[in-house]
């Protein structure tokens, strides 16, 4: 734990967290009842929540295998919650041997339980941290031990965005980050959106609410907002599309209508 | 790997196919549904063997059911669909050529050990996962304590260590805790501490609105509030501190704590206090001294309507004697008990006394009554220096001169008043001491023009204010004039016109008479050589110039004198020099000196306002003097006809005796013709008055000697 001391967080399970409401739509039992409520109530208004998630992952897996095919060897995660299965660290090293991955996050229980999985895992660590304080993650020591900021470096921002509301200035952050790194380098987005959910918006708007009682707001952006944090980026083909539209394996009109919810892209900058 | 078409191995890849399309839509996985279905191949393998095999293994099932769950397929309806799957398409992909009964019972079986072995994995796993997560959730947890252990280890060792007195209270006003530091201010232990009400802690020194910001502090009103004040230790002295305290509120905002910081200001405190102390009082006697005075005195002059001020401003006399004869010890002594009776006759409130210096004291009376009080204050100050001091054995006696002053407050400045104050003093010491004289506007005003003038002397001479007028010397003989007495005046730019008489004393007071003698001196042989110059054949014109008793003793008189006759070009004979009789009193050879030298180089010396000091008439002779000249004094009694006989006879032995000292005798005041007649007949030599004429510019001499001549 990376966090200073002087301010200490309490660590409080009886609050629902995100990243473990999502561990349990991927099937998983990394979560507590509280996060089992929370995520059954959202999925009460959005059954197909699990596909969403499920969707991110698939788009997340072949971003990176893309990345790792343009020659990029080391990945920052960050908001990379509670690794399950098919993370980016296991995609990457089964790309391309020997890739450094150091995830980010700020929930002291991810990072715990990350710290265990990645106990005997090789050029992979995870730093405690928050995407608002981009210093604090550049300056860390698993960032200076894994990530060489002269070279390309893929950011993958999954899932996370959509958490920062604008008063915190994510597009600041992420902006800042985007400085950092080395030309060439890409950033790896998902972001939920109204647009593509197979529902009425009052009826997502549910399911938005939910996150908002668990005072983890979920802030619904536009395509045209979500574009904006690519800005110093060129956008990947096919850009910022429905995820299933992302560079498919299988065709598109295979998947779950849910999947095609929000938005993920690719960009690299020149 | 090559499947014949609808071989074997080509069914049991449609097995498999069929069996990843139904279940993929329920899994988790971020594979593909083709990238699932290579997944599901070797167990679909595995259940096309065990399907066939001699004997029925169960364990083959059981690791088709684990295996679901290790492709994550943890929704059970994934294993619901597996088994309807296999129920449905097992046998008919996979068990060609088999007894179709036999092998509708073995997929049964392997169905049920397929269940068996998904439940047991998926148990596994959730557990397994429940645990790590928990293991997690503890490690963080643990993680945050340790930090904030640290952390509060730190803030801890910051409220222990703190030089400042650190507490906390509650809203009640409970001490919650006290850090070493406020212990140790107060001196007392943590047992004493804990449990006090703040409320407690009243000082009889808290100022007006300490209780009140309190009251706003634990209501809530008032974030936090700094004051001085002041707490009783237990041993009963008194703990100054500089007092900051703050409302601590918890996270929704509620008020909660008070924090109070304390600094022990007690030292710094008493070291002020010491200071102030030092910087108002007289070092030797212990009385207040000019500063504090000046503070009493200009908030008495502040006071509101119906308050008066009374002073006394007492200045011993002859203090300088008693400090050079007996020592400044013993005139130390001799102060510090004048300050202690001057202390005794001030104690009302009110009242007090300061010594403003050296042998000056004031004593200060202030209320409704000082008209009445200030006059008893006095009276008191009087009786109390009766007594003789005994100093070293000897009984001084000690007497003081007072000026008084009193009147309203807001009328007068403080400046103005000990002006006044000191003014009225100076008038009771030339009044010859020993009393008090109250101040009077007149008296004070003519003070106070010749203090202005006194300081605007400097200047005048450098203006060139100062004029000379010239009155004639006219031999009595013949009526011719002999020369001119050079008078200085001063223009003044607001008081016109002065006579010697008002600025000459403060010129020797101030010393201004060396330069300014000078210059009358330069002035008038400068005059005397025009006269001469304009008509050499009107005998030769003298003139008479003064010299002060400063002047007499200054060391460049002589040098300063034939200088100035050398630059003009002017005989000796031609300047005569008056000097007074006083001034000659007593006068030492030193003296005498600088003028024997003026008489030996010719220049006349004459005995100015002869007859109005006590000379003794012995003297005369070893003076190196040439000239008497009478006070007028002496010619007043001849201006009425018939003269007073006594006055006649005195001039006429001061004649007689004058000439056979082979003195000239000059008279003065000479104002009509009679007196002029009767002086010639005694024999007197020259004469001066308004009967010839009024001192004036020097052509009205011209014109005189003009007259004298043709006539």
């Amino acid at each position: 734990m990376e966090r200073p001391a002087w301010a200490p967080r309490s660590i409080d399970i009886s609050v629902p967290s995100v990243s473990r409401m999502y561990d349990y739509y991927l099937g998983g039992s990394h979560n507590f009842e509280v996060d089992r409520e929370a995520a059954r109530q959202a999925m009460e208004f959005m059954p197909g929540l699990p596909k969403v998630m499920q969707a991110n992952r698939a788009f997340m897996r072949r971003a990176v295998r893309f990345a790792a095919g343009e020659g990029i060897d080391q990945f920052l995660d960050i908001g990379s919650g509670i690794p399950t299965f098919g993370n980016v660290h296991e995609i990457a090293q089964g790309a391309r041997p020997g890739a450094h991955v150091v995830y980010v996050d700020h929930d002291p229980v991810a990072v715990a339980h990350s710290q265990a999985v990645l106990k005997d895992v090789e050029n992979a660590d995870v730093v405690a941290a928050d995407l608002l304080k981009p210093q604090e993650i550049l300056a860390s020591a698993p960032v200076q031990q894994l990530i060489d900021l002269k070279r390309p470096v893929a950011l993958l921002l999954v899932a996370i965005l959509h958490f920062v509301e604008d008063a915190d200035d994510p597009y600041s952050a992420v902006a800042e980050l985007r400085d950092a790194l080395a030309p060439g380098s890409m950033l790896v987005v998902t972001h939920a959106a109204f647009e593509g959910i197979p529902l009425p918006q009052e009826q997502a708007e549910g399911a938005v609410g939910v996150y908002k009682n668990i005072r983890n707001p979920l802030i619904m952006r536009t395509r045209e907002e979500i574009a904006r944090f690519f800005e110093g980026y060129d956008m990947v083909e096919p850009g910022l599309v429905p995820m299933p539209d992302w560079r498919p394996d299988t065709a598109p009109e295979d998947e779950d209508p849910y999947s095609f919810s929000g938005f993920g892209g690719v960009g690299r900058t020149a | 790997m090559t499947a014949e078409p609808d071989g074997p191995e080509d069914r049991l890849r449609r097995f498999a196919t069929i069996w990843s399309r139904a279940v993929f839509p329920v899994t988790s996985t971020s594979l593909t549904r083709p990238e699932f279905e290579v997944q599901l191949l070797p167990l679909a393998r595995r259940l096309s063997e065990a399907l066939r095999a001699r004997t029925f293994e169960a364990e083959a099932g059981q690791t088709v059911g684990a295996a679901l769950v290790a492709a994550h397929c943890t929704d059970p309806e994934a294993l619901s669909r597996a088994l309807d799957c296999v129920d449905a398409y097992l046998v008919l992909y996979c068990g060609e050529g088999g007894h179709q009964e036999t092998l509708r019972n073995r997929s049964a079986r392997l169905q049920h050990a397929m269940a068996a072995g998904y439940a047991r994995a998926l148990r596994e796993r959730t557990l397994t996962e429940q645990q790590a997560i928990s293991q997690a959730a503890l490690t963080a947890r643990s993680a945050v304590a340790e930090a904030l252990h640290d952390s509060e280890a730190r803030f801890r060792a910051v409220f222990e260590g703190a030089a400042i007195g650190i507490g906390i209270a509650d809203l009640d006003g409970n001490m919650l805790q006290a850090n070493g530091a406020l212990l140790r201010m107060f001196g007392g232990s943590e047992q004493t501490m804990r449990g006090r009400r703040v409320t407690e802690w009243t000082h009889a020194e808290d100022a007006p609105q300490v209780w009140r910001l309190y009251e706003e502090l634990v209501r809530g009103e008032r974030e936090h509030y700094h004051v001085e004040k002041a707490f009783y230790r237990p041993d009963g002295t008194a703990l100054w501190t500089n007092l900051t305290v703050s409302l601590l509120r918890d996270a929704d905002g509620e008020p909660q704590y008070q924090l109070a910081l304390m600094e022990d200001t007690t030292e710094r405190r008493l070291l002020n206090l010491r200071l102030r102390y030092e910087a108002t009082h007289d070092a030797l006697t212990g009385l207040p001294n000019r500063t504090l005075f000046f503070e009493r005195l200009e908030k008495a002059l502040a006071a509101g309507e119906g308050q008066r001020f009374g002073l006394c401003y007492l200045d011993l006399d002859g203090f300088k004697t008693i400090n050079d004869s007996l020592g400044h010890a013993a005139g130390d002594r001799l102060l510090v008990e004048v300050a202690d009776r001057l202390q005794s006759c001030a104690t009302a409130s009110g009242e007090m006394v300061a010594r403003l210096g050296g042998d000056e004291f004031v004593a200060l009376t202030t209320g409704p009554d000082t008209e009445r009080e200030v006059e008893e204050l006095a009276g008191r100050i009087m009786n109390a220096l009766v007594t003789p001091i005994s100093i070293d054995g000897r009984e001084l006696t000690v007497r003081g001169s007072i000026g008084v002053v009193e009147g309203p407050s807001g009328v007068r400045g403080a400046a103005d008043v000990l002006r006044s104050a000191d003014i009225t003093m100076y008038r009771a010491k030339s009044a010859g001491g020993n009393r008090f004289e109250l101040a009077d506007p007149e008296a004070d005003a003519r003070a106070i023009t010749r203090h202005g003038l006194t300081t605007a002397l400097p200047a005048a001479l450098d203006r060139g204010e100062f004029f000379i007028e010239y009155q004639p010397l006219v031999h009595l003989g013949d009526g011719s004039v002999s020369g001119a007495e050079a008078l200085v005046r001063w223009l003044h730019p607001q008081h016109g016109v002065l006579s010697p008489d008002r600025f000459i004393p403060l010129a020797e007071h101030t010393g201004l008479i060396v330069p300014l003698g000078r210059w009358v001196l330069e002035q008038s042989v400068r005059q005397a050589r025009t006269w001469q110059q304009r008509y050499p054949g009107g005998g030769p014109l003298r003139v008479n110039v003064n010299l002060s008793p400063c002047q007499l003793t200054h060391p460049g008189l002589v040098q300063d004198t034939v200088d100035i006759l050398e630059r003009e070009g002017l005989d000796a004979q031609a300047l005569c020099l008056e000097v007074t009789e006083s001034a000659l009193i007593g006068a030492d050879d030193d003296l005498l000196k600088p003028l024997r030298r003026l008489a030996e180089m010719g220049v006349d010396i004459a005995l100015d306002d002869f007859g109005t000091g006590y000379s003794n008439l012995a003297n005369l002779r070893r003076l190196p003097v040439s000239i008497l000249k009478l006070d007028r004094s002496f010619t007043q009694g001849m201006q009425q006809f018939p003269a007073d006989p006594v006055d006649l006879k005195i001039v006429e032995g001061i004649v007689s005796l004058a000439h056979s000292l082979d003195l000239a005798v000059t008279v003065e005041g000479v104002e009509t013709g009679a007196q002029a007649e009767q002086l010639r007949i005694l024999g007197c030599d020259t004469a001066q008055g308004w009967y010839y004429a009024r001192p004036g510019p020097p052509d009205r001499l011209h014109e005189l000697a003009l007259v004298d001549a043709t006539g």
